[in-house]
């Protein structure tokens, strides 16, 4: 088979010394952050890309599958031992885990998230492997109108069902697509935005926005808000599962996985939805429904396959149709960009071997997640408690390098601690990061499948409907803009549903 | 007056429409200052997605307006790190921002060695560690390490400035 045998030649390229050495450099810097407070996959990955510009593109990707998985997994860490969750996607590993943390049973907690994540990531790896190349063969015979449909559709899924509130999303869409459109036109070399200031003629660089908007941001914005009396770390040994835990959990783990992939692999996917629907089915289905709410393992292996699964998903747009649809992503995304590799379809025929020698990482990361992390916990437990002027104060001083070593220019310096100051604002004020983000990333790509859509119809705009595809995405993208409307007659008209989320479960009010 | 400054007291979050209108309005004014002949090969031009984004800007920007106005409020963002109970406090972040800025105007003249260990050093005093030789000490090696770090391991020359010749 293809499939099969490309993905053998990825071992063989990810099994050399060298890169199976940056793999485990990748997975333990990856749970590192994931377990320190302040810092995501998504910001390690931007403040390593200026790092692994000195390396080749394949090493770079491997360490970045590395600090991907390493990153989830270190999240659930945090969560399970703090109840303090640092992203949304352990919201609800943090509701279970905690209250098992506090009962004395970390250990178990804490290994039935790590063996869960390496099962749903594995099998979500090996669908990523199996589905990316379908994708593509589909993506291929697609033409620019509607690829500018499905980026349209990717833009608004993410800014309208993700977060509290839509408005706000929207604002820091339109904010991101604004600073993308600084620089030269690449059509007309015509500068946008630069007034006159001939540093900004290239555009901003998507590394120092993104360093900007998650590292400085969030270090000014924690800095503002300190926790002054220090959390209470729940110590833990060796992680380990008894036999009954180890029935209990094998179900939860296989469902959870099935929530996951498809949810990270849709447009608007994430990992919140996915982790929230499992952790309700386990709740449901569980034979110690008494045991919810005060530690069921159960409500910690559903919820943390979900979002290792998700995180795979996510890949699949990524790879295949150069969508990213989640922070680390993005990132990743804008990495491939700068190694001048052009994201879509084209990557699996251009880029071949570096697919799937990623994706054979993905693999081995996953693998080496579980060898690493389950002798590792208590040292990873200890890195909580690094002084927090320590933490914060380098991820400052990494910032300012990284942004610095770019282009050697102070004035980039300039520019992150003004989109930083922005980062902050954002923070405050409830703006999501995200859309800003994919808007910087995705706006320039949109206009430019935009132009090329209208310079094939000589400037008819019925030329954007040219293809079924495109009909089909505008539909779709109607029904999500309309869908507040919708639900807001339905409910009008027909008696009250119950509300389907727990009142106490502090997930997100998707409905707006 | 007394009235009209009640009514904005608690209400920052005008600001962030504010800044998205003024964003907006620049947006507008700088593609509608863009000189383009129509071109058979381009008919959507330069100012097309910029008229596009400005509207976004300016349409966000009124909306937030009335929500804010009408009592909506923008979720403050949490974390492991971040206790929300206690209002911002600006005695750590402009300190934190002034040793940002300090390093922006050290780094080209007196080298990343001595604007990184002041940016480091300033940040940990900012963020209230009172140890000040232990702290300084991690600076100077922070700076060293990957002042040499990037030059030996990247390949990467950060600037030497004041010393350059010992370093």
């Amino acid at each position: 088979m293809d499939v099969w045998s490309s993905l053998m030649d990825g071992f063989a390229t990810a099994l050399t010394p060298m890169n199976l050495l940056f793999a485990v450099i990748g997975v333990l810097l990856g749970t590192a952050v994931g377990v320190l407070p302040g810092l995501g996959p998504a910001m390690t990955v931007a403040l390593l890309l200026p790092v692994t510009a000195a390396l080749e593109p394949t090493s770079a990707f491997i360490m970045f599958a590395g600090i991907y998985y390493g990153g989830m997994f270190g999240g659930s860490t945090t969560s399970i031992l703090l109840n303090t969750p640092g992203e949304s996607s352990s919201v609800v590993t943090a509701i279970e885990g905690n209250k098992m943390a506090k009962a004395g049973r970390a250990a178990q907690a804490l290994a039935t998230a790590a063996i869960g994540s390496f099962i749903a990531g594995t099998i979500g790896t090996a669908l990523l492997a199996v589905f990316a190349p379908i994708v593509v063969q589909f993506a291929v015979s697609l033409g620019a109108p509607s690829y500018f449909a499905i980026m349209v559709l990717a833009l608004l899924a993410v800014t309208a069902v993700l977060g509290s509130s839509r408005l706000r999303g929207f604002a820091s869409l339109a904010l991101g697509l604004a600073i993308g459109l600084v620089g030269i036109d690449s059509v007309t070399g015509q500068r946008r935005l630069t007034f006159g200031q001939p540093l900004l003629v290239d555009g901003l660089d998507i590394v120092v926005v993104a360093v900007a908007i998650f590292a400085v941001g969030e270090a000014l914005w924690v800095a503002a808000h300190l926790r002054r009396t220090p959390l209470h770390v729940i110590p833990v040994g060796r992680p380990w599962m008894g036999k009954k835990d180890w029935q209990r959990s094998w179900k939860p783990w296989l469902r959870g996985t099935a929530f996951g992939f498809p949810f990270g692999a849709l447009p608007a996917g994430g990992a919140e939805i996915p982790t929230f629907l499992s952790y309700v089915t386990e709740k449901r289905l569980s034979k110690h429904p008494e045991e919810f709410g005060k530690g069921a393992i159960e409500g910690v292996a559903g919820p943390e396959a979900a979002n290792n699964a998700a995180a795979a998903g996510t890949l699949t747009p990524m790879l295949a149709l150069g969508l990213p649809t989640n922070a680390t992503a993005a990132v990743m995304l804008a990495a491939f960009t700068s190694y001048g590799i052009q994201p879509g379809p084209q990557l699996f025929s251009s880029q071949g071997p570096l697919v799937w020698a990623l994706i054979a990482s993905l693999f081995i990361g996953n693998f080496l997640l579980l060898l690493i992390n389950l002798p590792l916990a208590p040292v990873w437990a200890k890195l909580l408690q690094l002084p927090r002027p320590y933490l914060y104060a380098g991820i400052l001083f990494f910032a300012t390098l990284g942004a610095y070593s770019v282009n050697l220019q102070a004035f980039d310096l300039v520019i992150l601690l003004v989109l930083g100051a922005l980062g902050f604002m954002m923070r405050r004020f409830g703006l999501p990061v995200l859309p800003l983000i994919l808007g910087v990333i995705l706006g320039p790509r949109i206009e430019g499948q935009l132009r090329k859509t209208l310079q094939l119809s000589a400037g008819d705009p019925a030329g954007l409907f040219s293809e079924p595809i495109a009909i089909v995405v505008y539909i779709i993208v109607a029904i999500i803009l309309a869908w507040p409307f919708i639900f807001k007659l339905i409910r009008r008209n027909g008696p009250a549903k119950k509300p389907l989320l727990p009142a106490n479960s502090g997930a997100a009010d998707y409905s707006d | 007056m007394s009235s009209i400054a009640t009514g904005l007291k608690g209400r920052a979050e005008l600001g962030v429409a504010l800044l998205l209108g003024a964003v907006g309005v620049l947006v507008f004014l700088d593609a509608n200052g863009l000189v383009t002949p129509y071109s058979q090969s381009d008919p959507v031009g330069p100012k097309t997605v910029p008229f596009i984004v400005s509207g976004l800007l300016i349409i966000c920007a009124i909306l937030l307006a009335i929500n804010v106005l009408r009592g909506g409020k923008g979720e403050a963002e949490g974390g492991e790190d971040v206790d929300l109970a206690h209002p911002a406090d600006w005695k750590t972040v402009l300190p934190l921002a002034g040793a940002f800025i300090l390093n922006i105007l050290l780094i080209d003249w007196a080298g990343w060695v001595i604007s990184g260990t002041l940016l480091f050093w300033g940040s940990v005093l900012a963020l209230g560690s009172r140890r000040y030789i232990r702290d300084g000490l991690i600076s100077v090696a922070l700076a060293l390490l990957t002042f040499y770090g990037f030059y030996l391991g990247l390949g990467i020359a950060l600037p030497a400035g004041l010393l350059e010749g010992i370093l």
